[in-house]
């Protein structure tokens, strides 16, 4: 079981209280009437599916029912920091590449 | 002041209240007395429920539910503001959301209350008849409730005071320590008999007791009027 730090709640919680939302940081496109079908039809139902290093909504269910994000990876599960949404991720791809290409 | 249709849902003597643990039974051996049993359960049934959502930044918006309920609104995860001789409790829910807890047939007033001293962004709710309070006494608490839920109970993690929600027999409860002994579970009414059978069938290895439900009498009603119109 992962133990989840909530943003929220500002502690750790076992992994059964939240449900995963899938990937984080998705902007709708501001314009939907101006905007081409295959870029709305890839806002809609296509998603990032990385190895490594990748950023998730996640969402607190039976705690504080709030959405926050996870940057976790995905091969080792390892979960490297949380953040509430509108924040942004200080742990990325660009910041840890070098970790990432010795795997 | 908003302009809001505001329903009693338990109008005194009009209506015969049930609580939503009325139907459940009992399938398992109890302990003969409270005194013998490890745990003891009861059920605090038609206490007043109210869901309070707003802004926590908001000095007007804190101030006004300190007026009205005597009680500081908690701003974080932890102890639940409680003052047990009025029977009032505030519960940090979320970063916008309290659960308040008021004796029995004082929601209404308190609702109107707060709706009187609170303005702009922010929500009020009657969640009364939804849920109700479940009361565990007994040395064996603790080892029912790590039975029941994958939140640590340990005093380390849960100290007295202390009020969270989690997971709770595969549903959800919002489970609070009032005392070393005591705790209380706020479940839900869909859920209640569920739960209630849930626990006694957990607690039975503990020796179980399935204390009377206190009455909620006119007189403590009269009582905890006073609470709600405090302030005006």
């Amino acid at each position: 079981m992962l133990h989840i730090y909530c943003p929220h709640c500002a502690e750790y919680r076992e992994e059964e209280e939240f449900r995963p939302k899938g990937e984080a940081h998705i902007a709708r496109p501001v314009e939907p009437e101006a905007t081409s079908d295959e870029d709305w039809g890839n806002y809609l139902f296509f998603r990032k599916n990385p190895r490594g290093l990748h950023h998730e909504l996640w969402y607190h269910a039976a705690g504080c029912r709030k959405f926050f994000n996870i940057t976790r990876d995905t091969v080792s599960y390892q979960i490297h920091e949380t953040y509430k949404v509108g924040q942004q991720p200080s742990v990325t791809k660009q910041a840890s590449s070098s970790k990432g290409a010795a795997k | 002041m908003s302009e809001i249709a505001q329903m009693d849902l338990n109008p005194r003597g009009a209506v015969k209240s049930e609580s939503p643990l009325a139907m459940a039974r009992v399938n398992v051996a109890l302990a003969s007395s409270a005194r013998d049993a490890g745990v003891v359960v009861r059920e605090k049934p038609f206490l007043g429920h109210l869901v309070l959502r707003g802004n926590a930044q908001d000095e007007a918006f804190r101030g006004g539910v300190e007026r009205v309920l005597g009680l500081a609104l908690p701003l974080a995860l932890g102890p639940v503001a409680r003052d047990e001789s009025r029977g009032v409790s505030i519960q940090w829910m979320s970063p916008d959301e309290w659960l308040i807890v008021v004796p029995a047939g004082l929601e209404f007033e308190a609702e109107a209350a707060l709706r009187r001293e609170l303005s702009g962004h922010y929500a009020v709710m009657n969640t009364s008849g939804g849920q109700t309070v479940l009361e565990l006494t007994g040395p064996k608490v603790r080892e029912l409730l790590m039975k029941c839920t994958p939140y640590d109970v340990h005093p380390r993690a849960f100290p007295v005071g202390k009020g969270i929600s989690s997971v709770f027999a595969k549903g959800s409860a919002v489970i609070r320590r009032v005392d070393e002994e005591r705790w209380e579970l706020v479940i839900r009414r869909s859920f209640a008999d569920y739960l209630y059978s849930w626990i006694l069938d957990a607690a039975e290895e503990f020796g179980v007791f399935v204390a009377p439900a206190e009455p909620a009498g006119s007189a403590e009603r009269r009582i905890v009027r006073e609470v709600a119109v405090e302030g005006h």
